[in-house]
């Protein structure tokens, strides 16, 4: 069965809304070919999760947010973000889908590193935009939602870095989706030229719990050769957003692309990471933790594909379920003929707390070349009430005690998270979402 | 601290269906180390497991009672919280969770909210008991159990007990698996507990705990239940001619209600 949707927004709306922002010509012609071409397409059918009945229609499109003059002016839950002792130089915060904060330390600046929002890009460099926007990484006929992306896309940071420029301190962006309904069509673009090397952290934040919203996002990260980016994130919108984020990253050769992902949504999510490691001896590491709760469904896929030689592709995901929360992750390694001496590895574990909560792995290899090696292990299982008993034999409580133990799920993928603001941003949040 | 006491009053235990405590009675008090003594499979385990309340373990009959207080109506939490504590034969194995968090954690779940042990005065304690029970100082930020020897393990629990010092412990066959040097430290650290505020249960089927552990009572167990109760001679007696003559004496031909470990 096919349903007709109509788009809640068009042509002329469009064009005005570009307009408005005065952006240059290509990205008002993209927008347009865009909206065309999501009429006829299909939305994406993630493997084992109906998204049929989730919310992508019901939202605000253009919301503004006011400046802040100082960071003391975010509220406290996006304050455990932001180091507030010593102040990141490189921080750009949206509210809504106005910029609310900009920062750059002036010595990368003078270096030619940019950190921008999206929309001052595309006035500023609108060449270098282009270059990058829907074209090596994400298609925008993909699937219905990557086209409303491009057409609808309000908000984003530029990120760019180059050639042998390495940055040692995180360039951050924050995006507070202030407010209850505003939609969050994000295009986020991270740029390594050759020898370079950065780390790029993102928050995304929301408080509404019963107002709808959605958030539509598209990353392209891009390391050309012998690039190196650290790419950390934690998600942290709240239960009225329905989400669908696509991060995908390209990698040339001897490049190398490592996420860090904290999927810690608490509404129905879709994400998909995926990485293509295009050059030889190019490499990439994902690792993905995530706590489900209340009655929240998700589907993570994670994907590596390999056409380089002697690419190197691990996946690593562990996920905690709580009450009647379910989640899909699908792991997929797939490494295409001719790349040689490649290696696919990935692991998936899910823990479920209650008798509710649903959890599952898929691990996947898609392998069109002899000369190669790989691996998966993927584990789902419920709590152990003997290892339970054993905690709180020492007088432990029932709730600590799998506090302890979830903190233990998760550890294996937190420690190895390189970036310290994330992993204490992330323990932070598990915290949070334990209780 | 007042000495407590554990009444174990006519103690019927199931696991899946089967009966394998027959009516266990059994009281201890502060100041006092008990022995629990038989061949295996004869509800030695059963009874520890039951009194701090594994999971797999169903009271159908009886009472337990620590200070009058019904402790078959607490959770297990609340069990360990009222000065209960068992050095359990196969402890768990808990990934990620440090020995030292487990530790504190442990220690602060006895405590008032805001009265939490301070780092420091935890650390210098956890120091002392380790280098008390000779165990290596990386121990504490080994992940729980894991990976650990069999010799850890027992350590780790007597450790445990150490660092939470409660009215009542039964140590579940500590001594299993212990070479003889381990076997010592292991006593030494029970007996530095020995005084008037704390009560010991010594389940075991070896006399050789009791050469380092002199117990005040021995009491041996078979079919489910208490058959012989006497003093430190009772295990000397054990010792030297086994259970056979207890057998006889009581005319019991099999003495298991389990299937043996």
């Amino acid at each position: 069965m096919t349903v007709e949707t109509k788009l809640p927004y068009d042509q002329d709306y469009v064009r005005s809304f570009s307009e408005n922002k005065k952006e240059p010509e290509w990205m008002k012609e993209l927008r347009l070919q865009a909206l065309d071409l999501a009429e006829g397409l299909e939305m994406p059918k993630p493997d084992k999760t109906s998204i049929k009945r989730w919310n992508f229609d019901d939202f605000k499109h253009d919301v503004d947010g006011e400046m802040i003059n100082s960071l003391n002016e975010v509220p406290e839950d996006i304050q455990v973000f932001l180091d507030m002792e010593n102040h990141n130089d490189n921080l750009v915060i949206q509210r809504n889908q106005s910029i609310a904060y900009k920062s750059l330390a002036s010595g990368l600046s003078e270096k030619g590193v940019i950190l921008t929002d999206i929309q001052t890009a595309l006035q500023e460099h609108s060449d270098l935009v282009q270059r990058y926007y829907m074209k090596d990484a994400v298609q925008i006929d993909e699937n219905k939602l990557t086209a409303l992306h491009t057409a609808l896309m309000n908000g984003g940071v530029f990120v760019y870095v180059p050639k042998n420029v390495q940055i040692e301190e995180p360039l951050q962006a924050i995006f507070w989706q202030e407010d209850p309904e505003a939609a969050t069509f994000n295009h986020v673009i991270v740029v390594a030229e050759s020898n370079s090397s950065l780390t790029y952290v993102e928050n995304y934040f929301s408080q509404n719990k019963e107002e709808h919203a959605v958030a539509n996002i598209v990353t392209e990260v891009i390391a050309h050769d012998n690039a190196k980016i650290n790419f950390g994130s934690v998600d942290n919108f709240a239960a009225g957003t329905t989400v669908y984020v696509n991060r995908r990253g390209v990698a040339y050769r001897d490049a190398n692309i490592e996420w860090n992902l904290g999927q810690m949504n608490d509404g129905n999510t879709v994400s998909e990471n995926v990485t293509h490691l295009i050059g030889d001896n190019s490499n990439s590491y994902a690792k993905t933790v995530s706590v489900g709760r209340g009655k929240q469904s998700q589907n993570y896929t994670a994907k590596i594909v390999h056409f380089g030689k002697q690419s190197e592709g691990f996946i690593l995901q562990h996920g905690v379920m709580k009450e009647s929360a379910s989640t899909i992750f699908n792991g997929i390694g797939k490494i295409e003929h001719g790349a040689t001496k490649s290696n696919a590895e990935q692991e998936s574990r899910v823990l479920m707390l209650s008798k509710d909560a649903r959890g599952d792995a898929n691990p996947i290899l898609l392998i069109d070349e002899d000369d190669v090696t790989a691996g998966h292990a993927a584990s789902v299982g419920r709590v152990d009430p003997v290892q339970l008993y054993y905690l709180m034999s020492r007088g432990i409580s029932q709730q600590e005690a799998e506090r302890l133990i979830i903190h233990g799920f998760l550890a294996p993928v937190v420690k190895e998270i390189p970036i310290k603001a994330v992993r204490e941003q992330l323990t932070e949040v598990i915290e949070r979402k334990v209780y | 601290m007042a000495s407590s006491t554990l009444e174990i009053k006519d103690l019927h235990v199931e696991i899946e269906g089967q009966e394998i405590l027959k009516g266990v009675n059994l009281t201890i008090t502060g100041g006092e180390f008990h022995a629990v003594m038989g061949p295996n499979g004869t509800g030695k385990s059963t009874l520890a497991s039951a009194i701090m309340g594994h999971p797999k373990y169903e009271v159908t009959k009886g009472e337990v009672l620590l200070d009058g207080e019904n402790v078959l109506e607490m959770e297990v939490d609340e069990r360990a919280q009222a000065g209960l504590f068992l050095a359990m034969q196969y402890p768990s194995e808990i990934s990620g969770v440090t020995t030292s968090d487990f530790l504190r954690s442990s220690i602060n779940a006895h405590r008032e909210e805001g009265d939490e042990i301070s780092l420091m005065k935890f650390i210098k304690e956890m120091d002392e008991a380790l280098d008390y029970l000779e165990i290596d100082k990386n121990m504490a930020q080994r992940y729980l159990n894991e990976g650990f020897s069999g010799g850890e393990k027992k350590r780790n629990e007597i450790l445990q007990l150490m660092m939470l010092k409660p009215a009542i412990s039964i140590l579940d066959e500590i001594d299993s698996g212990l070479d003889i040097d381990a076997l010592k430290v292991v006593s030494k650290g029970i007996n530095k507990l020995r005084d008037e505020s704390f009560g010991c249960l010594i389940i075991t089927h070896y006399q050789r705990l009791l050469d380092y552990i002199t117990p005040d009572k021995v009491h041996v167990m078979m079919n489910g239940r208490v058959v012989k109760s006497g003093g430190p001679e009772l295990a000397k007696r054990l010792e030297a001619e086994g259970y056979d003559w207890i057998k006889q004496e009581l005319g019991i031909e099999d003495e298991t209600v389990e299937q043996k470990a």
